[in-house]
């Protein structure tokens, strides 16, 4: 770890009280030089505007200033943004922040659909045709939620997968494995209830599918399906139902989710790639070196130091 | 002054011991419960109270449809002439109101023949509803069997399964004649020996220990 100069801190940011005072006769004006060139040269004075511009640059910060002493939040967030991570973290790192960005984009772009979208089993389908065919924009609107939905989904297996792969959903990050798995049900289910919203043909068959297989679940299976569709037919109330469910319950659920899974995230740090190894401690420990006699060839196997060994059994291993 | 206010009508003059301080604060000796522990259970148990005033009507509102039956509806279909009994004729209906022709369903309607064992002078309705996962069956007029266009399932002119993943013959609709027309009624489903049951979801099996693992839904009505 190679260990950085301590930053020096400009004077000017310093409050007066903890500035040291300088040296006598190292700053000011050199002693029996006199400024005689105050007529030639005089010290350039700011003009008004420019000293309305100084203010104006600060002010943004006294604004953050102002609240950050009300909010205190400042400390946290210099924690959250400049933790350590640790060496070899790379580019699959970051499709846990990807699905965040995708579900940021469903939930955009959702809300400005529904400004557009009517709920009912007559009118959705026109509603959406009205969105892709009339409103300015309308489509892309639409065409981002629709292809996005299948991003998010894509990127959240990914997730899943580099943490599997990488072992990170071992202690201690085995509850924010747990959080992430339901995040996963609660995002599926957002792709089945959205799917029958436009209400076409294929949304239709595809939902009636989706809800017989529910159905098939034995003994609560048949309830579910009447629950799913407000009825024993899929009917008005099963695109309210469905619409209720994947504008205001599920992502609700989500957020909450996603602030526990970040927090938990910045609380325990993330993991190394697994195929970077632990480094080992500068000043090998008594028992190591102790080892590395034993052995006769001066090196001790990485992958035991900081394991507590046996003279014996690692004499074997080696 | 505390001495005097200790001094129990002078009786005695040595001061009474300083009495413990009570831990937690407020409590009394022989107390059960203290009174802190009596308002923290109390008002824990009003929270209690008014979440579940507020919770258990949404949810007994978002379940409740399961517990509800319709109203029995029977819809017209064509004059009694209009059906034989070597095949079937297509016929559509509204099966759900309120919400335009997603609410439509199709049947299959023909007159009962004796020589399938069936009671005659009735009217047998099937429903194009796959037994697999709901899709619509289509009656191929040439082969004389019911087929689904998604998984490949394929039923007899009876509309019992002999190929492809459907776990229960098609379902049927009630049927009665009024004022010489045909009219089809509630759906029901019928087990591998053409027993009527009540009505199950596509993907359920029907009969034997299956009644008890897909239960009847309260949502259906009672098979004829």
């Amino acid at each position: 770890m190679p260990s950085f100069p301590k930053p020096k801190i400009p004077d000017a940011v310093v409050p007066p009280p903890l500035r040291k005072p300088a040296k006598p006769g190292s700053g000011g004006t050199p002693k029996g030089t006199a400024p005689s060139d105050l007529k030639t040269s005089p010290p350039e004075r700011k003009a008004p505007g420019d000293k309305l511009l100084d203010r104006g640059k600060d002010a943004p910060i006294d604004a953050l200033g102002w609240v950050d002493q009300r909010l205190a939040a400042s400390g946290f967030l210099t924690g959250m943004l400049f933790r350590k991570v640790p060496k070899g973290t790379n580019w699959f790192y970051t499709l846990g922040s990807a699905t965040l960005f995708a579900f940021i984009v469903q939930a955009t772009t959702g809300v400005f659909l529904a400004m557009f979208y009517t709920p009912s089993a007559t009118q959705a389908y026109h509603s959406i045709s009205h969105i892709n065919n009339e409103v300015p924009l309308g489509q892309l609107v639409h065409g981002m939620h629709k292809w996005g939905s299948s991003v998010m989904v894509i990127l959240i297996f990914l997730h899943m997968g580099r943490t599997f792969f990488f072992g990170a959903y071992k202690y201690p990050r085995e509850l924010n494995w747990v959080i992430g798995v339901v995040l996963l049900i609660l995002t599926m289910t957002m792709a089945f209830t959205g799917y029958l919203l436009p209400f076409d043909q294929r949304s239709f068959w595809a939902s009636i599918v989706g809800i017989n297989i529910n159905g098939t679940g034995p003994v609560v299976g048949p309830y579910l399906s009447d629950f799913l569709r407000a009825g024993p037919e899929l009917g008005a109330t099963t695109l309210s139902r469905f619409y209720a469910i994947h504008m205001l319950l599920v992502p609700g659920a989500i957020i909450a989710l996603i602030g526990a899974h970040m927090y938990l995230v910045v609380k325990l740090g993330t993991t190394a790639p697994p195929w970077v190894k632990a480094e080992r401690p500068k000043v090998a420990s008594p028992v190591a070196q102790l080892d590395a006699g034993a052995n006769g060839n001066g090196r001790v196997n990485g992958h035991r130091s900081g394991a507590p060994v046996s003279g014996e059994g690692n004499g074997a291993s080696a | 002054m505390a001495d005097d206010a200790n001094k129990v009508n002078g009786a005695e003059e040595a001061p009474i011991k300083e009495r413990a301080k009570p831990d937690p604060p407020g409590y009394f000796e022989g107390e059960s419960m203290t009174r802190r522990h009596v308002f923290t259970v109390a008002s824990q148990a009003l929270g209690g109270l008014a979440a579940a005033g507020i919770v258990l009507p949404a949810v007994g509102f978002a379940v409740a449809p399961i517990f509800h039956r319709g109203k029995e509806r029977w819809a017209a279909v064509g004059p009694v002439s209009d059906f034989v009994e070597d095949t079937y004729r297509q016929v559509v209906f509204t099966e759900t109101e309120g919400i335009g022709d997603a609410g439509k369903t199709t049947a299959y309607v023909r007159r009962s023949s004796e020589d399938l064992g069936e009671e005659p002078g009735k009217f047998v309705a099937v429903s194009n509803r796959c037994a697999h996962l709901g899709c619509p069956v289509r009656f191929v007029e040439t082969a004389g069997n019911f087929i689904c266009p998604c998984h490949g399932g394929v039923y007899d002119f009876q509309g019992k399964r002999i190929g492809g993943p459907p776990v229960r013959p098609l379902d049927h609709f009630q049927t009665r004649v009024r004022n010489g027309q045909v009219e089809l009624g509630p759906r029901y489903s019928v087990t591998s020996q053409m027993e009527p049951v009540r009505a199950r979801d596509p993907g359920e099996f029907t009969g034997g220990i299956w009644e008890y693992l897909y239960p009847p839904r309260p949502s259906t009505f009672p098979p004829p």
